[in-house]
């Protein structure tokens, strides 16, 4: 979506993404197609409860791994990346 | 930095924004804690329109002085009258006069072919996704699982543009159903849609009904059916799949409050076996948004020793208690439900763990410690409660054994302690998680 002055645009897996404010990462992350991490195993995972209980959307943000992407707003040029 | 209230409510959901706002108004100091970026809970997550009694609630939290302290995560009980929570690289003591528990509910998920790939998410969780950004305009969702949730999220999907392909219940009891909603607060308009006919959806409303696989290539696509011995495939973008609610116990569990059948042991004004800890809402029985509220005044009230005034609203709770009997008959899981799994689906997706591994053990706490399920960030909040069903393993003893920390805490939180085993304690209990975060 273009970025107006409700939007705003930041870095999933270096592709930049514009999503409304207010957004979780974990919703740009499905946005952007990128699973959120990869399992033990390798497998691609994405959200599951939405709530902060699964872990299965911890994720990479400014460089910070096991971030809950699901409780945490996008910022401006955040950089967010699967872990 | 440490702070202290007369009163500390823990969850700022319904319940705990009624309970706070209650013992606000009653002169007491009054701190709110809460993991969100924002006040509500999960049922008042922010909305294009907010049910009248979230924005109504939602003021009188404005009006009110509490102090708020949104997105810290609770997540040790350190000594009597202390919380511990980490906000960030902060950490924080909470002390306080008295406690009242309001953590709320979380999905309950089984475990079938598929069920990990990515778009495949709680009924819940997809709202959630939903209400924080996501579009789902002219996306195709099977709604799948059973309780008043699925219709719930059903409505609102489709109030967003979203093609609701199937709502799958996996009860028989389709008479029963649409009451169940009601306890949600959804507004009514959408309610009217449901109680008048679920074909104002444009959904196919199936009951004895649940997913058996999701399946894809690179990427998921469709969901495999059964209903009584037919199986089909419905394509869709989404698949939201979740199992009626349990309630969040590992802090009251922590905490030492006796809980019985799934819930915390409450009196009438919702004091627990614990002197000075009170909970109100999900945690003392599934009852909706409507229960919780009137459970957060009374808790609230009876904490800032109102206690005439909590007396007069615990008999109106009493009268409500026959729709939480209800709603636990109406979602008892099928038996069947337990065969859906192969020996090669995961059951613990922080680990990786197989039903095939799992099903080898007699108990929860040999499977743990002969397989690590259960063991990974989410320290067994889904796959426990998802083998408590299958193979009718008693989790009572996982709740009592819960230690801290509760949630992965960064090690420098963990070190503001005096104990002196308590670091290496709480890697070893944790897993590989905490040295992970310490990085």
């Amino acid at each position: 979506m273009p970025e107006t002055a409700d939007s705003l645009t930041l870095a999933v897996n270096g592709v930049a993404v514009t999503v409304k404010n207010g957004t979780t990462v974990a919703a740009a992350m499905l946005i952007a197609g990128a699973p959120t991490r990869r399992s033990v195993t390798g497998e691609p995972r994405g959200p599951l409860c939405g709530m902060g209980i699964c872990f299965e959307c911890r994720t990479t943000i400014d460089g910070v791994p096991h971030q809950r992407s699901c409780q945490i707003l996008c910022t401006v040029g955040m950089d967010v990346r699967t872990s | 930095m440490n702070q202290r209230f007369d009163i500390l409510v823990a969850g700022a959901g319904p319940a705990g924004i009624a309970a706070a706002v209650s013992a606000a108004d009653a002169g007491k100091s009054v701190g709110l804690v809460d993991d969100n970026p924002a006040p509500g809970g999960q049922i008042w997550r922010a909305a294009t329109a907010h049910p009248a009694a979230a924005r109504n609630w939602l003021g009188k939290l404005d009006a009110t002085h509490v102090t708020r302290l949104q997105g810290w995560r609770v997540f040790d009980a350190p000594a009597p009258g202390l919380l511990r929570a980490e906000y960030k690289s902060e950490c924080r003591d909470l002390a306080y006069g008295k406690l009242i528990l309001a953590t709320g509910a979380r999905e309950r998920f089984l475990p079938f072919p598929g069920w990990t790939q990515p778009n495949v998410m709680g009924a819940g969780g997809l709202d959630a996704m939903v209400r924080g950004g996501l579009p789902i305009a002219g996306k195709r969702v099977v709604v799948a699982g059973t309780g008043p949730l699925l219709l719930a999220v059903a409505a609102h999907l489709t109030s967003r543009g979203a093609k609701i392909a199937a709502i799958c219940e996996q009860a028989p009891l389709r008479r029963f159903f649409p009451f169940g909603v009601r306890l949600l607060g959804e507004p009514a308009k959408l309610l009217q849609g449901i109680e008048y006919g679920i074909a104002t959806l444009g959904a196919k409303f199936y009951t004895s009904c649940w997913p058996i696989a999701a399946n894809g290539g690179e990427k998921f696509e469709a969901v495999t059916l059964e209903r009584k011995g037919k199986r089909w495939e419905e394509r869709c973008d989404y698949l939201a799949c979740g199992f009626h609610l349990v309630p969040n116990l590992e802090l009251p569990a922590l905490l030492g409050c006796r809980i019985e059948e799934g819930f915390v042991t409450v009196d009438s004004l919702l004091r627990t076996s614990i002197a000075d800890v009170s909970c109100a809402g999900e945690l003392t029985g599934i009852g909706g948004v409507e229960l919780a509220l009137l459970e957060g005044e009374i808790a609230g009230l009876a904490a800032a020793g109102k206690t005439k005034d909590a007396e007069r609203l615990a008999r109106k709770r009493k009268q409500r208690l026959g729709f939480v009997q209800a709603l636990r008959t109406v979602t008892a899981l099928d038996p069947r439900l337990k065969t859906v799994a192969s020996d090669a689906t995961l059951v613990c997706r922080c680990e990786d763990i197989s039903f095939g591994r799992v099903r080898k053990h007699i108990s929860w706490r040999e499977a743990k410690l002969h397989t690590r399920c259960g063991m990974g960030p989410c320290q067994g909040r889904i796959c426990g409660v998802a083998a408590e069903f299958l193979f009718g393993w008693d989790l009572d003893p996982f709740h009592f054994s819960v230690r801290p920390p509760i949630f992965p805490a960064l090690v420098s939180s963990l070190g503001v302690t005096d104990r002196l085993t308590y670091e290496s304690d709480s890697l070893a209990l944790a897993g590989n998680t905490n040295q992970e975060e310490s990085e």
